[in-house]
């Protein structure tokens, strides 16, 4: 193989793997929704006050059947993220009752939550959580993004995905048609709907804001180093192409000395 | 310079400047391998923790976990601040001042770690009305200051401050 | 081994070296006489090493962190992932790591079907390979299981369960492998234990590996026997030790992108999934670099059949020295042995593609035929072929094609840098 070759073949695969960021999974049959994430691409980056909003999405809408439990309050304030204030992370954590003990008299108590503890789960374990729902468990969503073939844009139609069912459609009692869904049956009603919460920060509440911002959020919290990846990244990508450019000049003057003696 | 001579410098100059480079890649590429084994986010979120002190009557001490390790936290009654800071500095073998040690007399927060080789010191025993040792013998005294046995120096004082009357922040 | 008459210049360095020769060493590998005609396909020998030292070393740091216990090992890897510094970079450096390493072995295995360089006096050489082989087979399932994601516990569920076809002692091998009565803590404890173990394993034997190599020599692309020292070679340093770095620099640009910017494209979903064993996901498929040989074992309907089949197809593999009966080496001179090699790349890539797809209806059929064409390829094509085929004519040296512009196809362009 020649040289040109090689590093033709070498460009074409690196360009294909940057610019592809679908799964190969075969996943279902339906186009998902397509967003222009700000996150998306080599060079993507979180819009701050998207993450806020979608955390506050979360907050009040999912949270009470949704656990993030790989999540920590500390988390909302660091880099990279919706980068809340130590203030602001100190009085959102210490909203919620934490579980702590033994105390010295062997019992179990709550206390306000800090920054260093987990995220409150809404059950406290698993069958709990299906025995409040149906039978169905509403899954924790700390990686879901990453879970689910299709990535953010999957979750955002999901949640944007409720419709009237077709008029043959069989549906159970407590089960819902969703357009993306697989198998169109989810045990979730829709959780999001114009103006169902007021955003702190005065941003109309649209469904499909709603949607975008929590998304977003959740992507966040499925990837929370994503900003510095991206950066170190192209750093390193930078440094190689560089070095390998010297290594050929190198190289080829090594080579010389054997081409030159026949 | 000759061509001959020229020509050799500038490969010299590649190869040097590649070195350099690998050089500098490879130092990039450690960092990460040896920062990994410093404390994690977690653990340096437990860095600082906050205690109830509202229960601790004037004579008794509480024992809390920091980072790993105990911390003594004793309320001192005025006699006991009294013979501590009565202790003449020639007598210690590490002189310290109570006065430096616990700002506010009435609290003495210190690391119940022995300084000799780690055990956690008995409190209410030995022979200068503190803490003693059980490994090796080492006797504390009210304030935390060695006076006898083989450990170099007093009892560690962490970081701490009152955040209100009835908690004090560790760290 | 060596003819070198190696005296090191230090005093301390003779004093070590009459002791413990690594200073001869040193310099053999140093002076090893290379051919001077290697391609690019050359070197990724040395991009393997370089794959598994850099598997061993962030397989050894996540190590520091991950807990092999069926309720914890999901979270400790979050938590590598979250706040471990750096954390996310090692953890994805290992997991692409493991997919590029078989990348890169491959097409070192292809090469060596290419240029014949399995063929005697290197037998030796390409069986040692195929045991790296199989132990990186092994050591990445039981990687992949560690995690204890979806995929992870039904993948193991399901390889594990092959073992049951074994006739009269299959069921207690299993629950052997299990350590109970299914894919549980005991076997996520185990499995950590000995994907800790195999890459040492595989250390091992790559140095035997490269003493092997080194008796013959390295095989070339006209396929030619060489003297070595001569005109035909260099001096592995530092001709070939800076191209290996260039070629091995191209490779991390690669590696650099999936770690960076796609480190979950070839990774399935559901493995971000805690394992559930009630819930078993919709398609299971092992990673990637598995899928040829989950294409063969799902073509038989018999589970014993399909086992047998697979592993078949690795034995096939192990004995090819004694298939291919050409006494010719390289496909350069063979011109229909290489129209059946490139139908070959693509029967496998076929087998790769099929076993991401469901076992039913045309992809079954068609994983079928690609099934039996790759064993017609090496049990019947091959023997017939070293009978039947007409070679060209080899060249007297490997500098000849070069001199005298050449009588092959890949002789050397003016342009060409090999």
């Amino acid at each position: 193989m020649t040289l040109n070759r090689l590093i033709k073949l070498t460009l074409s695969i690196l360009f294909v793997v940057l610019f592809s960021s679908k799964s190969f999974a075969a996943g279902s049959n339906i186009e998902n929704l397509k967003v222009d994430w700000s996150f998306a691409g080599i060079t993507g980056k979180f819009d701050r006050s998207s993450l806020q909003r979608g955390y506050q999405v979360y907050k009040e809408v999912c949270a009470s059947c949704h656990s993030m439990q790989y999540l920590s309050f500390r988390n909302l304030g660091e880099k990279g993220g919706p980068e809340f204030s130590e203030e602001e992370v100190k009085a959102i954590a210490a909203g919620y009752e934490v579980n702590d003990g033994p105390n010295s008299d062997g019992e179990m108590f709550t206390r306000p939550g800090r920054a260093s503890d987990k995220f409150v789960k809404p059950y406290p374990n698993v069958n709990a959580a299906m025995a409040a729902n149906g039978g169905a468990y509403p899954p924790d969503l700390s990686v879901i993004v990453k879970a689910r073939s299709g990535g953010a844009n999957y979750i955002y139609s999901l949640l944007m995905g409720y419709e009237e069912k077709p008029a043959d459609f069989v549906l159970d009692e407590g089960v819902y048609y969703n357009k993306y869904m697989e198998g169109n049956k989810i045990k979730m009603p829709a959780p999001l709907s114009d103006n169902l919460i007021e955003y702190s920060d005065g941003t109309k509440a649209s469904l499909d804001q709603l949607s975008k911002d929590v998304t977003t959020f959740l992507t966040w919290a499925a990837e929370p180093h994503l900003e510095a990846r991206h950066k170190t990244g192209t750093k390193v990508i930078i440094y190689l192409i560089l070095l390998a450019t010297l290594v050929y000049f190198s190289m080829k003057k090594i080579w010389l000395r054997v081409d030159s003696e026949k | 310079m000759s061509k001959q001579e020229d020509k050799k410098n500038r490969r010299d100059f590649l190869f040097t400047a590649s070195y350099t480079v690998g050089a500098v890649g490879l130092g990039a590429t450690i960092w990460p391998l040896i920062h990994q084994m410093n404390p994690d986010e977690s653990v340096k979120a437990l860095a600082t923790t906050e205690v109830d002190v509202s229960q601790v009557a004037p004579g008794k001490s509480i024992t809390v976990l920091w980072r790993g390790k105990p911390v003594f936290i004793k309320r001192r009654t005025p006699e006991e601040i009294a013979e501590v800071r009565a202790v003449d500095l020639k007598d210690l073998k590490d002189p310290q001042k109570d006065e430096d040690r616990a700002k506010n007399p009435e609290w003495l927060v210190m690391l119940g770690v022995c300084t000799h080789l780690g055990c956690v010191p008995l409190a209410d025993k030995g022979d200068f009305k503190g803490w003693f040792c059980p490994c090796h013998g080492s006797h504390y005294d009210g304030s935390g200051r060695i006076r006898k046995g083989p450990a170099p120096v007093n009892m560690e004082i962490p970081e701490y401050e009152f955040v209100d009357s009835n908690t004090i922040k560790i760290g | 081994m060596s003819d070198h008459n190696y005296v090191p210049e230090s005093k301390v360095g003779k004093w070590f070296n009459d002791r413990l020769p690594l200073l001869s060493l040193g310099a053999h590998l140093r002076e090893y006489p290379t051919p001077k005609n290697l391609n690019y396909w050359w070197t990724f020998g040395g991009i393997l090493t370089f794959c598994l030292i850099t598997q061993i070393v962030t397989g050894i740091v996540l190590a520091m962190h991950y807990v092999a216990h069926a309720d914890l090992a999901f979270e400790s890897v979050e938590k590598i992932m979250r706040d471990v510094n750096y954390g996310w970079l090692i953890r994805y450096i290992h997991s692409n790591g493991a997919s590029m390493f078989f990348l890169a072995v491959y097409i070192h295995i292809f090469r060596s079907l290419f240029y014949g360089s399995y063929k005697s006096p290197r037998e030796l050489i390409w069986i040692i390979g195929m045991i790296i082989y199989i132990l990186m087979m092994a050591a990445a399932f039981m990687g992949y299981v560690l995690p204890w994601g979806q995929m992870s516990f039904w993948g193991a569920t399901v390889i594990t369960n092959l073992f049951s076809a074994i006739p009269l002692v299959g069921e207690s091998i299993v629950t052997w492998l299990w350590g109970g009565y299914s894919v549980d803590n005991p076997t996520l404890n185990r499995f950590f234990s000995l994907h800790y173990l195999i890459p040492f394993l595989i250390l091992g034997l790559v140095v035997l590996h490269i003493w092997a190599l080194h008796v013959p020599g390295n095989n070339n692309p006209v396929g030619i026997d060489i003297k070595k020292p001569s005109k035909d070679t260099v001096p592995f340093h530092p001709y070939i030790t800076v191209k290996d770095i260039f070629a091995l620099l191209m490779f991390m640009i690669i590696f650099a992108g999936f770690v960076f910017f796609s480190p979950n494209v070839l990774g399935h979903s559901d493995n971000y999934i805690p394992a559930n064993p009630m819930v078993t996901p919709a398609h299971i498929v092992p990673e990637w670099y598995l899928l040829p040989f989950y294409a063969i074992l799902r073509s038989v309907p018999d589970k014993l059949g399909g086992v047998l089949l697979m592993f078949g197809a690795l034995f096939v593999l192990i004995i090819l020295p004694w298939l291919d009966t050409s006494k010719i080496r390289s496909a350069v001179f063979r011109p229909l042995y290489r129209q059946f090699f490139w139908i070959l790349v693509i029967d496998v890539l076929a087998l790769g593609y099929l076993g991401a797809m469901p076992a039913e209806g045309t992809y079954l059929f068609l994983a079928r035929v690609s099934t039996v064409y790759y064993f017609l390829h090496f049990l019947v094509i091959l023997p017939v072929l070293g009978f039947l085929e007409k070679t060209d004519p080899l060249p007297a040296s490997i500098s000849e094609p070069v001199l005298t512009g050449g009588l092959s196809t890949s002789a050397a362009k003016s342009d060409d840098i090999k």
